[in-house]
């Protein structure tokens, strides 16, 4: 058996938009920066009570008035301000962190892969040679009219149909695309950005969803459950978590020294 | 400020630092000095002539130096923060009327003179120093 460590919880992040940073090397590298604000965790789904394990996460701060009463009786129970978009995260049962713990960017490392989930841009119905990359027809020799057009959708009297799935014109975008494997080149937690290499499915402002990459080797360095800020008047970072640690970190902990 | 340009300004804040990057524009000549790599050596070189464009984009500006090498025109375009670059000294200050000097492209010799400028803006300073 491989020792790898379980799946953690991913992070919503609202994407700002892209710019280049200068490594040491002074290569330009494109970087698209993402926001992690005030993540929260609002409570548990677990096996007995939703048939699953989940971490329910609740990102930014939603004014009280626009919450519907019943709404804010679920954040009141996790004892946390009303977030604005609030997302489960299904990690295995070591793998929960608090309720009313926050979350905070460094949860995700600088040099490591991460997966992106965003909804891309819309791009309303669109013609075979943008939706497919379809060639179109000639510019000349008695083409006319149809210069964009799909050509052929099919054969003759047999099969006397078009194939279903046949690519065709219609709408373009406004789709959910995960982007795998993005590096990580630097996590600013007290700004709670994410700067991710290349770019982000999604317009500028939209939320996307960060989870450690699913095809890649996840390094023991990682924070684990998660990066979580110290409440007030409490431990600092990185024992933030003690009640979580003393039953999730044990497996884990072995396996890494063995 | 929103997030991005305070990411941007902090990514110059640190590229500039212990250096002076002079207010050059396009008509000047300018001598860039790149730092070039060679195998395992790192040495500076020289690149001069004048500058025929300039891109203001924060941390994205860059700008175009053009010369004649060997009776060829050559271009570059360099990241205006790019730690690559050594040092930007400014030699001569020039006289134009365009942001973008691209007629020059199809010019050669007395045509592609460019005035000195002796008057106009950024020279009180430099004659103070």
């Amino acid at each position: 058996m491989t020792t790898v460590q379980p799946t953690r919880t991913g992070l919503v992040a609202l994407k700002m938009g892209m710019t280049r940073l200068f490594n040491d090397a002074g290569d330009q590298v494109p970087v698209t920066v993402l926001k992690v604000d005030e993540c929260r965790v609002i409570s548990h789904l677990t096996v007995e009570t939703n048939g699953y394990t989940a971490l329910q996460l609740g990102f930014g701060t939603a004014k009280v008035k626009n919450v519907s009463k019943a709404v804010r009786g679920h954040f009141a129970k996790a004892k946390v301000e009303p977030s604005k978009k609030v997302v489960e995260f299904r990690v295995p049962p070591e793998a929960l962190v608090e309720v009313g713990a926050e979350i905070t960017a460094d949860h995700f490392v600088a040099g490591q892969q991460v997966d992106v989930t965003g909804v891309t841009v819309g791009k309303g119905f669109a013609g075979g040679m943008k939706r497919w990359n379809f060639g179109g027809l000639r510019a000349t020799h008695g083409v006319s009219v149809s210069h964009r057009s799909l050509g052929s959708t099919g054969n003759r009297q047999d099969p006397g149909r078009t194939f279903p799935g046949k690519k065709m014109a219609g709408h373009l975008g406004d789709e959910q695309v995960t982007t795998l494997n993005l590096q990580v080149v630097s996590v600013d937690a007290e700004k709670g950005l994410i700067m991710v290499k290349g770019c982000v499915p999604g317009s500028d402002g939209k939320w996307v969803l960060i989870r450690d990459a699913i095809k890649r080797p996840r390094s023991k360095d990682l924070p684990f459950p998660a990066a979580v800020r110290a409440i007030a008047s409490e431990a600092p970072t990185v024992e933030a978590a003690p009640a979580d640690t003393a039953i999730a970190e044990t497996p884990a902990a072995t396996e890494s020294e063995g | 400020m929103n997030v991005l340009e305070e990411v941007e300004a902090g990514e110059i804040a640190r590229l500039t630092e212990g250096r002076i990057i002079p207010a050059f524009s396009a008509g000047d000549t300018v001598r860039v000095n790149v730092k070039v790599v060679e195998g395992t050596r790192e040495r500076v070189q020289a690149f001069e002539g004048v500058c025929i464009a300039r891109r203001n984009a924060g941390v994205n500006s860059s700008f175009t130096v053009r010369k004649i090498s060997y009776g060829e025109g050559v271009e570059r375009v360099f990241p205006l923060y790019s730690p690559r670059l050594d040092s930007v000294e400014l030699v001569r200050r020039g006289d134009v009327r365009r942001a973008k000097l691209y007629y020059l492209r199809g010019r050669r010799g007395k045509s592609a003179r460019i005035a000195e400028r002796t008057t106009g803006h950024g020279l009180k300073e430099k004659s103070g120093e």
